[in-house]
């Protein structure tokens, strides 16, 4: 263990740094954009010292004592309101397997779109004071162990983005922002009414004995801390466990985005600057699956291996569903769009299989998908800045004119394809041989890898609409890549080649807390009364 | 020579290419002449696969070599228990021949490129797409398991896309690669699936364990059926990427890269690494998985071949040929003839890659002019160019003497063998009906290309026989075609030391009662099974035996006459192909649009995918969004509503109150006058009114 609260610096170093950003003057954009580069840079450096005194053997999951980094403490505690008896809320962080590779993919994913960034002239001190709160509101639902706080971080990231989309978009920003913004807030109503339900559910025994009402996710996870007239406690025989699963999960679905929940993101994406774009699909779709993982799976087990065929079959539906859709687009930014979609099918389908291998996958596919796409949509974006537009079919023949660039685009492309030696075949691969291996959702995964033939078809035709054939005139003077897009992808191709050939160095993060949580997944009972489930 | 120097020096094999690959991208802007040290490292591959094969075949011949390290491990998983994914290699005596034909072949279109590239503006990044193609093809060879075949599998196909696509400014290269590389994925799925079945019941991928399980009768879901569908659903995988029908397309088209690239990946290795991969699982293939891919292959190689006699690219024939000749060696593979698929593999790949190779001289020569109605005469302009095309010619014809007919006459053996044992006779009848129109249309190629009077005059002055570099290659591979290299005896290839030593049926695995009659033991074979030694009955041996000369009298006859017809039509000039073509026109149209399949599959399952999402993308925009969108306005519309019933019911409610009351007031005001006159006047009315009610009196 080191000597500093690691996980409150590397959460709040973002919003120390946007005061400062606040406190500078109006006058030097580049003082302002250096300043979130060191700040991110530092996050990364940070993330780097976490993953250098990690525990690889530590579970973590429902297990507070093998969780790392913990930092907790009363934040909140009111004693004696009427009939709410005691109000009390931690302040509660930690990290284990599951979070992570998502505060290591948070930090690296900040770190490149403030590279990203440096293109922006509109307002810059606005711009880096709403991305460095962004930033801690990302890091901080990764670290929090407390409900409540971790409800605070969820929605501490919506009101960024939404002036980030709103103010720095395209022609349909407004509508995008608005868009995004009610669709989430939407979905965190539901977080907020399971969270609330299981707060009075639930008590947590204090180290005076006495039992108060708890946000503790670990305490929530414990069916012994159930009092029988709950709400959501498998022993009241009138419990809404099943609504209140099907409400949280649909909560988290449409961050991920779960058909039918997803027509915000391709409006979102279309509409966002470059480095938001990054930022949504590289960390923030992530949120939505890994609530299902660290709150949904493990507070209501039961309901989850009830209910595992249909969020394989979701899986399935973004799977071919997307990849339909993609390849029927005519703009290259919703064309990736659509492919995060379909990509992040495959999470839930490993999701979906409760196995080891599948959810070692489903992790895995996270945090690949998150550089991969990172790795697209900076793709996108250096097309963008040059030519101001993103139609398909206005280009051709890049790849004479930027050599350099095509390479980078076909590591990314055949990376989203699931080619070998890159990250995402692994985890793709996982996904499938978890799955697979689970008789009921058999046959949903073999629908499901169509997806890798579809996906080899919409992105194979970008590549030849875009780069092959002979050189459009009018992108004659195009020029090659400059030396901050080099610093934008070399990091991205490096670690996604990295992990195509040693999965290891990531997979030996989580596996010990993938298999705790399929485990307690697996095997914890809610009720006695309701044995057979 | 010991075990670990073989596994060290093999691990050096596979990826000295692969130095080449990194250095020539990372490098290859910078110095110059870069493009020799790929050439020269293959050389050192190929020398030192020639080592490892020595060392193998002498010292190790019947025990394989292993070794292999965790790459992935999931610790003690919950209800299954330890996971653990390893990579490895293993060099059995296939290994050791396959590294020294990939190797070969691979080092001698290196030099063949030396010219043939010369001046292409993208010249050392050709050299590092060959060195990466060789690198994952020989992690195809090496492999030990499934999961690392798919790797390097997938692998190929990329090298194989990068390739074909090399002239990218092309519409067709660019069309014809992701072509190449979708068709191939289709086959790969499948593949994949068979791999899944295999994990989870096994737990592994490796080719060894796996074989020992089901040896044991563990098998898939403890069933046959599944056993079968896993065997089948991995030859997928091979109809992919050995280009066998349904999948067969990409495989003309691919002739879009460079003439090079075609006889080294597209004819050679890569596309024989779907039969390489049919003999590593032949062990598991049950008789229903076997008749499947025999049926595949004979059906395929007949297709192909009726496409190529009527094809007027030089290089469009030769690639039909190879799907034919491909086709061949997975029906040999279904029909039981493992060795000489495997054998066939090889002598193909050096008569077939000298074809590719001659052919690429000639258009060398011609000045980019593929097709052959514009050639003739070439013979005297590229004397070295025609005498190693006619050798390949004969050796595929399968004309004694050379090594084509030797592995041909072979699968012709087996398949008539096949056919008295289950009474499929129409995989021989498709056999010996493939080996005459094999003979017709290569000697139809020859004549056309290098006999007669030249057709294009101007052309033809200016051809010049290649050099050194391009027609040393050659004569390498002629040389090879030649029948010594495998047996003394050249018309009993069994005889020979390619046959007898190297390479031997391995035993099979599956559950006896899924196999073919005569792949079972006899009662006095039984035991010896079990080590391992026979895998079929004394009564195939027998047949074998005596389809032996059948066969060859047969295919001898059918290859004679093959022959003499391409020359009545195409040198004597007896018949007149042109009349011919017309009186079957509606036949010979089928075969020269190659029985339309291409328009087929555009037409139905390309234009379905595309139209299909087409559909759906309206469907996400117009329902899914529009649901979204238009909660969005029901909301904005109850909202609208409530703020009228606010403003109006709700508000006009207490706005009527008020008005009401300030009205009553305002009218009753009036009766307020202060005057005492007035209100004596209303009481004296009250009284005379309730009076007049109530009427008291």
């Amino acid at each position: 263990m080191i000597g500093f609260p690691i996980l409150s610096l590397i959460t709040f170093l973002p919003i120390l740094g946007m005061f400062i950003i606040l406190a500078l003057p109006k006058e030097q954009p580049k003082n302002v954009k250096y300043l979130t580069l060191a700040i991110t840079a530092i996050q990364v450096v940070l993330a780097i010292i976490l993953l250098a005194n990690y525990n690889y053997s530590a579970a973590g999951i429902y297990d507070e004592k093998s969780f790392q980094f913990i930092e907790k403490f009363r934040w909140i505690n009111i004693t004696g309101i009427s009939w709410l008896g005691t109000v009390k809320i931690d302040y509660f962080m930690g990290v284990d397997g599951l979070s992570t590779p998502m505060v290591l993919l948070t930090a690296l994913i900040s770190f490149i779109a403030t590279l990203s960034s440096w293109t922006i002239e509109k307002s810059v001190k606005g711009y880096f004071a709403l991305f460095l709160l962004l930033d801690a509101g990302m890091m901080g639902v990764f670290v929090a162990l407390d409900f409540f706080l971790f409800y605070i971080f969820w929605e501490l990231m919506l009101l960024p983005m939404y002036f980030l989309i709103g103010i720095w978009g395209g022609p349909r920003k407004e509508y995008a922002a608005i868009k995004f913004f009610i669709y989430t807030l939407f979905g965190s109503v539901f977080i907020l009414l399971v969270m609330i339900g299981l707060y009075f559910s639930a008590t947590e025994l204090m180290q005076d004995g006495a039992r108060v009402h708890t946000f503790n996710m670990l305490a929530l996870m414990n069916p012994a801390n159930y009092s029988p007239d709950g709400i959501l406690s498998a022993l009241n025989p009138n419990n809404l466990r099943l609504i209140a699963y099907i409400a949280l999960f649909a909560g988290f679905a449409i961050k991920i985005p779960m058909f039918p929940f997803h027509t915000w993101l391709p409006d979102a994406h279309v509409e966002a600057p470059t480095p938001i774009s990054v930022i949504l699909a590289g960390v923030l779709l992530k949120m939505g699956t890994y609530g299902i993982l660290r709150i949904s799976y493990p507070m209501f087990p039961d309901i989850t291996r009830q209910l595992m065929w249909y969020i394989a079959l979701f899986g399935m539906i973004n799977i071919i569903y997307g990849a339909l859709v993609a390849l029927a687009q005519k703009d290259f930014k919703k064309l990736i769009a659509y492919s995060s979609v379909s990509h992040m099918g495959y999470v839930l389908l490993g999701m979906a299989s409760l196995t080891t291998v599948g959810i070692n996958g489903a992790i895995f596919q996270m945090f690949n998908h998150g550089t991969i796409t990172a790795m697209l949509f900076l793709i996108v974006g250096v097309i963008y800045d040059r030519t101001h537009t993103r139609g398909l079919n206005d280009f051709g023949g890049l790849a004479t004119q930027m050599p350099v660039y095509t390479g980078f685009v076909t590591v990314a492309f055949f990376a989203a394809i699931g080619l070998p030696s890159m990250s995402g075949f692994v985890s793709e691969a996982l996904v499938f041989l978890g799955a697979f291996g689970v008789e009921l959702i058999r046959v949903l995964t073999m629908i499901s890898t169509l997806g890798i033939l579809l996906g080899a078809g919409y992105m194979l035709w970008t590549l030849q609409r875009i780069f092959f054939g002979p050189l459009n005139e009018k992108w004659a003077s195009l020029k090659d890549l400059d030396g901050r897009e080099y610093a934008m992808f070399i990091p991205l191709t490096i670690i996604i080649i990295f992990l195509g050939v040693y999965p290891s160095g990531m997979l030996n993060i989580m596996n010990t807390s993938v298999n705790s949580l399929v485990s307690f997944v697996t095997t914890t009972i809610h009720s006695t009364s309701l044995g057979g489930l | 020579m010991n075990e670990s120097l073989i596994v060290n020096l093999s691990i050096i094999i596979l990826f000295l290419p692969l130095l080449g690959f990194v250095t020539l991208i990372f490098l290859g802007k910078w110095i110059k002449k870069l493009h020799l040290f790929e050439v020269f490292i293959l050389g050192l591959a190929l020398i030192l696969s020639i080592v490892v094969m020595y060392a193998k075949l002498s010292f190790y011949n019947v025990k394989d070599i292993v070794a292999a390290f965790t790459w992935i491990s999931m610790g003690n998983a919950p209800a299954i228990g330890s996971i653990n994914i390893e990579l490895g290699i293993k060099i059995d005596n296939i290994t050791a021949i396959m590294l020294v034909v990939v190797n070969l072949i691979s080092f001698l279109v290196h030099m063949f490129s030396i010219e043939y590239m010369r001046g292409d503006k993208r010249y050392t990044r050709y050299f590092a797409y060959l060195g990466v193609f060789t690198f994952s093809m020989l992690g195809i060879v090496l492999t030990h398991n499934f999961l690392m075949m798919y790797i390097y599998w997938e692998l190929v196909g990329l090298s194989s896309y990068l390739l074909i696509g090399f002239w990218f400014e092309k519409k067709s290269a660019s069309d014809a690669a992701k072509k190449a590389f979708i068709v191939n994925r289709i086959g790969d799925i499948g593949m994949f699936i068979g791999i899944l079945i295999l994990f989870t019941q096994y737990k592994t991928f490796t080719f060894d364990v796996i074989f020992q399980q089901i040896g044991l009768g563990n098998l898939p879901f403890n069933s046959t059926a599944w056993l079968t569908a896993a065997g089948i659903l991995i030859f997928m995988g091979a109809v992919g990427k050995s280009a066998q029908f349904p999948l067969h397309v990409w495989l003309p088209d691919a002739m879009e890269g460079p003439t090079p690239v075609s006889a080294l990946i597209h004819a050679a290795t890569m596309v024989a690494a779907g039969v390489y991969l049919c003999v590593r699982i032949f062990v598991m293939l049950t008789a229903d998985a076997m008749l499947v891919i025999a049926v595949v292959g004979a059906f395929t190689s007949l297709i192909a071949a009726t496409i190529a006699l009527t094809q007027n690219d030089i290089k469009k024939v030769l690639a039909y040929s190879t799907v034919s000749q491909l086709g061949y060696m997975v029906m040999s593979v279904g029909v039981g003839a493992y060795t000489f698929a495997f054998f066939h593999l090889v002598t193909h790949a050096f008569f077939k890659a000298c074809l590719f190779l001659g052919s690429g001289s000639v258009i060398h020569a011609m000045h980019h002019e593929q097709d052959i109605r514009n050639m003739g005469g070439l013979r005297k302009k590229l004397p070295i160019t025609y005498y190693t095309f006619l050798i390949s010619t004969v050796a595929i014809s399968g004309v004694p003497f050379t090594s084509g007919f030797l592995s041909k006459d072979g699968i012709l053996a087996g398949t008539l063998a096949f056919g008295k044992l289950t009474s499929h006779w129409l995989i021989p009848a498709m056999g010996f009906l493939v080996a005459a129109m094999t003979a017709f249309y290569m000697f139809r190629l020859v004549i056309l290309t290098f006999h007669g009077e030249p057709r294009d005059h101007h052309k033809y002055e200016h051809a010049h026989e290649s050099p050194f570099v391009m027609v040393a290659p050659l004569v390498v591979l002629a040389t090879l075609s030649i029948f010594i290299w495998y047996t003394p005896n050249p018309f009993a290839p069994a005889d020979g030391w390619f046959l007898k030593n190297w390479v031997k049926t391995p035993a099979q695995v599956t559950p006896v009662q899924t196999r073919f009659e005569f792949m079972k033991p006899s009662t006095e074979e039984a035991k010896a099974e079990v080590h391992g030694e026979i895998t079929h009955s004394v009564e195939y041996t027998e047949t074998m035996h005596w389809a032996h000369y059948p066969a060859m009298i047969l295919s001898l006859i059918v290859a004679g006459l093959g022959i003499l017809i391409a020359f009545m039509f195409y040198q004597w000039k007896k018949i007149s192909a042109d009349k011919l073509a017309e009186k079957l026109k509606t036949l010979y149209k089928l075969s020269l649009n190659k029985w339309y399949l291409d328009e087929i599959y555009d037409a139905t399952a390309v234009s379905g995918t595309l139209g299909f999402g087409s559909i759906l993308a309206w469907f996400d925009n117009k329902i899914v969004d529009g649901i979204v969108n238009g909660s969005a306005h029901v909301t904005q519309l109850v909202s609208k509503f409530s703020n009228l019933f606010d403003t109006y019911v709700v508000d006009g409610f207490v706005n009527f109150t008020a008005f009401f009351s300030g009205f009553v007031g305002l009218s009753f005001r009036r009766l307020q006058t202060g005057k005492v006159q007035t209100y004596i006047i209303f009481v004296v009315f009250s009284i005379i009114i309730l009076l007049l009610i109530f009427k008291p009196f």
